[in-house]
């Protein structure tokens, strides 16, 4: 955090330390601390700029095994796979929170440490800074050729009218002018220290911004079918949820949602062009019934404030659910339902999914049905495909397991169920829209159609719009302390022996001195024009 | 695959060899005139650089920096044959072919009637674009022309690459793509990638040209010194590196903050630790030290050596994430 001082100023060490913060030296040993020394010791050398680099550099050291093996939360398949293959490694990674790099302990000592010396060292900036504001300009050297750049001229006006003169002409273009006896110093460029804290204190904002949405987000998912189209936001209604620490029910959006239809849109060659869902909603219970599209980057978004922004609805997948008409052999309708098929790939959805049939106490009568679902089948040796990702040509394939299906869960049988034929003794069935199949044990499963489904996705991230906001501070005061200049300017206008006015102008800048040389040139040439008869004499 | 101007997008292809095949030959100049060094833009150079290099001498128990002027800033001396020189050439061949590769991308995007930036192939042509173009524009003003030969090897590698293993053919965008976050993180993310890359060339020539001055300010014969002597001295190629850094660091922290707003539009949250949302803050974050390690005294020392770190952890974003570890980024395109 220490200003860039490319060019030392010897004949300014005051102003030098109002634009520089040099961390203490912390390597100065005195021969016996008391605790207190101790503790200030160790804080100088966590405020230190050493110390902040060495805790970036860890940071970005630490996220690199997050990025390279399977996260929890993120692919749990692959961890559990990497713990069976790596029987050594795997606990080891496990113990070291490897597979939860960003949710580690250490990884959050890391960022904190950061933060804490960030915050260390930008407590005396701002002072500084906010001292810096106040203090008007040092007075001119006694040596304007002591500067980086330097000129001088001749006027044939008054010192007082030259001075006058400069004085308009530096305030009109923006420099903090100050009068002094004989002379004038001006200064500008603080934005860049604005700036340079602006976006240091936007860091501290993004993370409280993070921070909160850890504490009181919600994430929800929820599949819905076009027989099963409603859902209420309320935890249980979900199919999965989190919820963060300091969540609270009360602060869920009391809205409703139902699922109306589901397009897809597809090239020839099964390329997506756009999915589509189209939803009716209520904001609060007895509110109006509105309509909306939820797309791809088109959430649907309610409730909320500006500054927690509300609760958003995402389209986050979407699939195929056969309509299923089971019937007891004595012909009535025991199951009637759109049930999920899972996709179990997502270019042609080729699908899989079961059907619970738990009718009657007699448990022996108890079966389930195991499907593969294909849109647009299409029969290979290895086995069915889909050739393309629409209903073109759709075809569930079926066969039955006997036993109590009930302990797992719905897109799941336990093991140890055992095969259940058909009427005609075949293990399984293909099944086109309207046909029917009949099981040994009387009853009839019909494939009546088939209609697609939605998986919904809900966040509530009240920290979201804070961590917006700090995001659009970084960046703004990123470009400012690293484009606008610091920079200071004099002039001194007195009479020599022969009664013309010599006119002296020297300036500084602490970055990017060849700018300041063009930019010294140029207004120096505007003030001898402006100061009188132009007469240089550059001491360059 | 039908998309709406098949004629164009095969004249980007067309394009896109016409491209590489003038940054071959500007690279091949480039290095011609570094080889026959006695004459063209090294020789001017080499000229300009004489003054800094025995300030260094006399300057050795007194560092440079504290020197009450500033070092003078190289001047180009017009070269002292008014023949065609290779350096020249080598100007005019990246120029040429900077043009030719505009009209590549223009064409290819309104061949696909898109953003010409939906797929790792289309990244690296644009990413050429503008690192060709940045050192275009530095050269106009910074003189740093000889420099060309460190700026035309990556890319014509980086072309290379993407006609080759990277090449897909024009096509639309998925859905989740579809959105003007996406031309807008992607532009971003490229402008300050092509940037960034000038920048890393910088400052790996800039390590070299250090040692070099070191080594003579020590009264050391240096090894392999034809090529780093002829090089702008180290106090230019540090001021350059920076102005460089400092443009297209802001760009960068732009565009990951563009993909983090385009992610909570399109999957509802806005930071996930995606791999390759992991590597974009891994690269800022050794940028950022660089930058704080270049302000500070004490470590400015090492800055040169964190920039070319940190161009380092974008590659390592741009290749081995992008190809080799499944994320959400996974449809940049990839043939696999």
């Amino acid at each position: 955090m220490t200003e860039l001082s490319e060019r030392p100023d010897p004949t300014d060490t005051a102003a030098r330390a109002a634009l520089t913060t040099k961390p203490a030296d912390t390597r100065r040993a005195a021969p016996a601390r008391t605790p207190a020394q101790h503790v200030r010791s160790a804080w100088r050398r966590l405020t230190s700029m050493r110390t902040a680099l060495q805790l970036l550099f860890l940071l970005a050291l630490g996220a690199v095994p997050g990025s390279l093996l399977p996260q929890h939360g993120q692919q749990d398949g692959l961890v559990t796979s990497f713990m069976t293959h790596h029987t050594v490694l795997g606990p080891l990674f496990q113990r070291l929170s490897l597979f939860d790099v960003f949710a580690a302990p250490w990884f959050a000592a890391i960022y904190l440490l950061l933060f804490v010396s960030l915050i260390g060292c930008l407590m005396p900036r701002i002072r500084l800074h906010v001292k810096a504001l106040r203090t008007p300009p040092p007075a001119p050297p006694r040596h304007f050729a002591r500067l980086p750049r330097s000129t001088s001229w001749e006027s044939v006006e008054a010192p007082d009218a030259v001075l006058a003169t400069v004085r308009k002409s530096l305030r009109s273009r923006g420099w903090r002018v100050v009068e002094h006896p004989d002379g004038v110093s001006a200064e500008r460029g603080y934005l860049r220290e604005t700036g340079n804290l602006v976006f240091h204190v936007a860091l501290l904002l993004l993370l409280v911004g993070v921070a909160l949405g850890g504490l009181f987000g919600f994430k929800g998912e929820i599949i819905r079918t076009q027989d099963a189209p409603g859902w209420s936001n309320v935890p249980g209604q979900y199919d999965e949820s989190s919820t963060g620490r300091a969540f609270r029910l009360s602060t869920m959006t009391p809205f409703t949602v139902t699922f109306q239809s589901f397009k897809a849109v597809y090239l020839p060659d099964g390329e997506p062009q756009s999915y589509d869902a189209l939803v009716t909603y209520t904001s609060k219970p007895g509110g109006p019934v509105k309509t909306y599209d939820i797309r791809e980057n088109h959430p649907l978004v309610i409730g909320g404030s500006i500054l927690t922004g509300g609760t958003k609805v995402y389209l986050g997948g979407h699939g195929f659910a056969p309509h299923l008409v089971v019937k007891d052999p004595q012909g009535r309708v025991v199951k009637d339902v759109d049930q999920v098929f899972l996709p179990q790939e997502t270019t042609n959805y080729l699908s899989e999914g079961y059907l619970k049939v738990t009718d009657g106490d007699d448990k022996k009568s108890w079966f389930a049905l195991h499907g593969i679902f294909a849109p647009s089948i299409k029969t290979t040796k290895a086995g069915p495909t889909s050739t393309f990702p629409a209903a073109r040509n759709p075809e569930l394939l079926l066969n039955a397991l006997s036993g109590d299906p009930s302990a797992a869960s719905v897109y799941d049988v336990p093991s140890g169920m055992k095969q259940l034929l058909a009427a005609d003794g075949s293990p399984s069935m293909g099944l086109k829209p309207g046909q029917s199949w009949k099981l040994k044990n009387g009853y009839t499963v019909t494939f009546v159609g088939v209609t697609e489904f939605a998986n919904f996705q809900i966040t509530d991230d009240p920290g979201k719009n804070l961590a917006l906001v700090a995001a659009i501070l970084i960046v703004l005061g990123l470009i400012l302390s690293l484009r606008v200049r610091r920079r200071r300017f004099w002039v001194r206008a007195r009479a020599d022996t022969t009664g013309r006015t010599v006119v002296e102008a020297g300036g500084l800048a602490r970055t990017d001195p060849e700018q300041f040389a063009e930019e010294f040139a140029a207004l120096t040439e505007r003030l001898q024009v402006a100061t009188g008869r132009p007469h240089p004499n550059s001491e360059e | 695959m039908s998309h709406p101007h098949p004629a164009l997008a095969a004249l980007s292809d067309v394009l896109f060899r016409v491209t590489l095949g003038v940054y071959a030959a500007a690279m091949l100049a480039f290095i011609a005139d570094l080889a026959f060094a006695r004459r063209g833009l090294v020789r001017s150079h080499e000229q300009a650089v004489a003054v800094p290099e025995k300030r260094a001498l006399v300057g050795a128990g007194a560092p440079v920096a504290d020197a009450p002027s500033y070092p003078s800033v190289p001047v180009d001396v017009p070269p002292p044959s008014r023949r065609l020189s290779f350096g020249t050439a080598a100007l005019a061949l990246t120029a040429v072919g900077w043009l030719v590769h505009l009209v590549e991308v223009v064409s290819r995007g309104i061949g696909v009637m898109r953003m010409p930036w939906g797929n790792m192939y289309e990244f690296s042509s644009a990413i050429c674009l503008v690192a060709v173009g940045a050192f275009l524009v530095l050269t106009a003003q910074k003189k740093v022309a000889h420099l060309g030969v460190f700026v035309m090897v990556p890319v014509v590698l980086y072309l290379g690459l993407a006609g080759t293993v990277l090449y897909a053919k024009a096509e639309p965008l998925q859905p989740v793509l579809n959105s003007y976050w996406l031309i807008i993180h992607v532009a971003a993310a490229i402008t300050a990638t092509g940037v960034l890359m000038v920048s890393g060339v910088v400052s790996s020539v800039h390590l070299a040209r250090r040692r070099f001055e070191r080594l003579v300010s020590a009264g050391l014969a240096p090894g392999f010194s034809a090529v780093t002597r002829s090089l702008p001295d180290a106090r230019t190629l540090d001021r350059v590196e920076y102005r460089i850094i400092a443009f297209g660091f802001p760009i960068w922290t732009f565009a990951v903050m563009a993909g983090a707003i385009w992610a909570e539009a399109a999957w509802g949250h806005y930071w996930q630790w995606d791999p390759k949302e992991t590597w974009a803050l891994i690269t800022w974050i050794v940028y950022a030290a660089y930058l704080h390690a270049r302000s500070t005294p004490g470590l400015r020392k090492w800055a040169a050596h964190i920039s070319t770190l940190a161009f380092a952890t974008m590659i390592v974003n741009y290749y081995v994430i992008n190809i080799f570890i499944v994320g959400k980024h996974s449809y940049a395109g990839i043939p696999h």
